[in-house]
């Protein structure tokens, strides 16, 4: 019962297809525990990522946002990852100057060999999650 | 030093000879400016060819019918004309030009610009309401004097982005008490010099008197904290945002009439944005309830991302909301922080990239975990 009431975050992760997303699947693979708080969504690079799918995320009521990509310089498509942090920087910035909490979105570089990596960012990023508590905005009628 | 040209006409007179020989001396073929429609309250920014109709031309009038900005690159989209044309616009608009350039909707070819030190422009309504020519005296006071009145655009008491960048020529209007009698410009560019060539009137060599633009643009730096702190005041995380735009009716005003938004097909417009009956049964199911349709604080945030950056606090969604939401300092607001961030200044150098399609390999460490 006392497990049952305990709240587990839903937090969405966009992985990049090169990087990130073969870092999760290390991490599985090597049977590393990680929560399950976390949904991923593959994508072919961190920049697909427009910001409009994690304000809607987050209006949908998601917990926590992760973006994940390569490390910088080890981008796929050379340079899509610098575009994804500009953009990201900025993302964040707009969401604290209207009062939104920023700190529930997280950008993360995590290489196809970093299963344990990948996994420590899930535990953290949810234990964080955990402490900031549930996002009011699924409740929110009027959005 | 600048080169400049003095004529001895009052400022709108003089811009309006200054036109009329560039037309006269073929130097142009064209020139965009506002026009009084039929002699009525109501402005137009038209193109007028033949000199004679340069006589209900008003250069400087307190209005934005709407941003030039977007009707030059509607004018210059497809390419240029084969004569040149000079363009009279507000500084903002200049700048919203040269974002929508660097967004390739638009040219500067055979395109001159004469801008000028701006005083603001009075919301849309008070050419609805025919009130503007009974404060016109007031408002030439007032920008005389390099105060605003408070009846102007929010937008605009709070602007310090009154001097043009990029401009050939620049006029010298705000905080001179001898626009009666006066025309100063300042040819900022060889293409500008060029233009004024054989005009008659006295060049010389000067600059824009900085000090008094300075302590102008203070007391708008006043008068901005002023409005950014009401709207901090009010727009504190979900709550507030809900009941700032929480009457919004959807109709996009602000997105049609803004400078920046260009995209012909617009996400919020798209069917990305429609829900499908079995969208509304799983919000229904989550929320208990949901606002139909939904999407009020999604497509303002949004409009955030896509613009924020390149914002040049022109107020023109402020004049078309029909529920009066301060949209244009809520945007100036975070659009500036934005801007901040990337210490960038919308419409300040056409060579310059919008700072999202461009990075450096060194920066922004710290939103990494």
């Amino acid at each position: 019962m006392e497990k049952d009431k305990e709240f587990m975050p839903r937090i969405l992760a966009f992985l990049c297809n090169w990087c990130s997303y073969a870092g999760a699947d290390l991490a599985g693979t090597s049977r590393i525990k990680y929560p399950s708080s976390i949904l991923p969504i593959r994508v072919m690079c961190s920049s697909r990522v427009d910001p409009l799918f994690v304000i809607r995320a987050y209006l949908n009521g998601a917990d926590g946002v992760l973006i994940a990509g390569c490390h910088p310089g080890d981008c796929h498509y050379d340079k899509g990852n610098y575009y994804t942090r500009r953009r990201f920087a900025m993302l964040k910035k707009i969401m604290g100057e209207v009062g939104l909490e920023s700190d529930r979105l997280r950008l993360s570089w995590i290489s196809a060999s970093e299963g344990p990596r990948y996994a420590k960012t899930a535990i953290d990023f949810t234990e964080k999650i955990k402490k900031i508590g549930k996002n009011t905005a699924k409740n929110e009628i009027f959005l | 030093m600048t080169k400049t040209l003095k004529i001895n006409k009052s400022t709108e007179q003089g811009v309006l000879e200054f036109l009329k020989f560039l037309l006269e001396s073929d130097k142009v073929n064209g020139v965009f400016i506002l026009k009084k429609i039929n002699g009525d309250e109501a402005v137009a920014y038209s193109l007028v060819a033949n000199p004679e109709d340069l006589k209900d031309a008003v250069p400087f009038y307190p209005l934005m019918p709407v941003n030039a900005g977007k009707l030059l690159s509607r004018f210059t989209l497809k390419g240029s004309t084969k004569k040149p044309v000079v363009a009279v616009v507000k500084p903002c608009e200049l700048r919203g030009f040269v974002e929508l350039i660097k967004r390739e909707q638009g040219n500067l070819e055979n395109l001159f610009i004469i801008s000028s030190t701006c005083g603001g422009v009075y919301p849309t309504k008070m050419s609805v309401d025919r009130t503007i020519e009974k404060n016109l005296s007031k408002y030439w006071d007032a920008v005389k004097r390099g105060e605003s009145p408070s009846d102007l655009r929010d937008a605009c008491r709070a602007c310090e982005e009154f001097i043009p960048y990029m401009a050939d020529i620049t006029v010298d209007l705000i905080g001179k008490s001898d626009i009666d009698k006066q025309c100063t410009m300042f040819l900022n560019t060889k293409r500008g010099e060029e233009l004024a060539k054989d005009m008659k009137g006295e060049f010389s060599e000067k600059e824009l008197d900085r000090k008094k633009l300075d302590e102008i643009c203070e007391r708008r730096g006043v008068e901005k904290k002023k409005l950014f702190d009401e709207i901090d005041a009010k727009m504190k995380g979900m709550e507030g945002l809900i009941n700032i735009f929480g009457r919004c009716i959807g109709c996009h005003g602000c997105m049609r009439v803004c400078p920046i938004c260009y995209c012909k097909l617009c996400e919020f417009e798209s069917p990305n944005s429609e829900y499908a009956p079995s969208d509304y049964e799983s919000e229904l199911g989550k929320r208990g309830a949901i606002r139909v349709p939904p999407g009020t604080i999604y497509y303002q945030l949004g409009r955030m991302t896509h613009i924020g950056i390149s914002c040049v606090a022109c107020g023109s969604c402020d004049d078309v909301c029909p529920v009066d939401i301060p949209i244009s300092i809520i945007f100036k607001r975070v659009g500036e922080s934005v801007q901040k961030l990337f210490k960038y200044v919308p419409g300040k150098d056409v060579e310059e990239k919008i700072p999202l399609i461009t990075f450096e390999k060194e920066e922004f460490t710290e939103v990494e975990e």
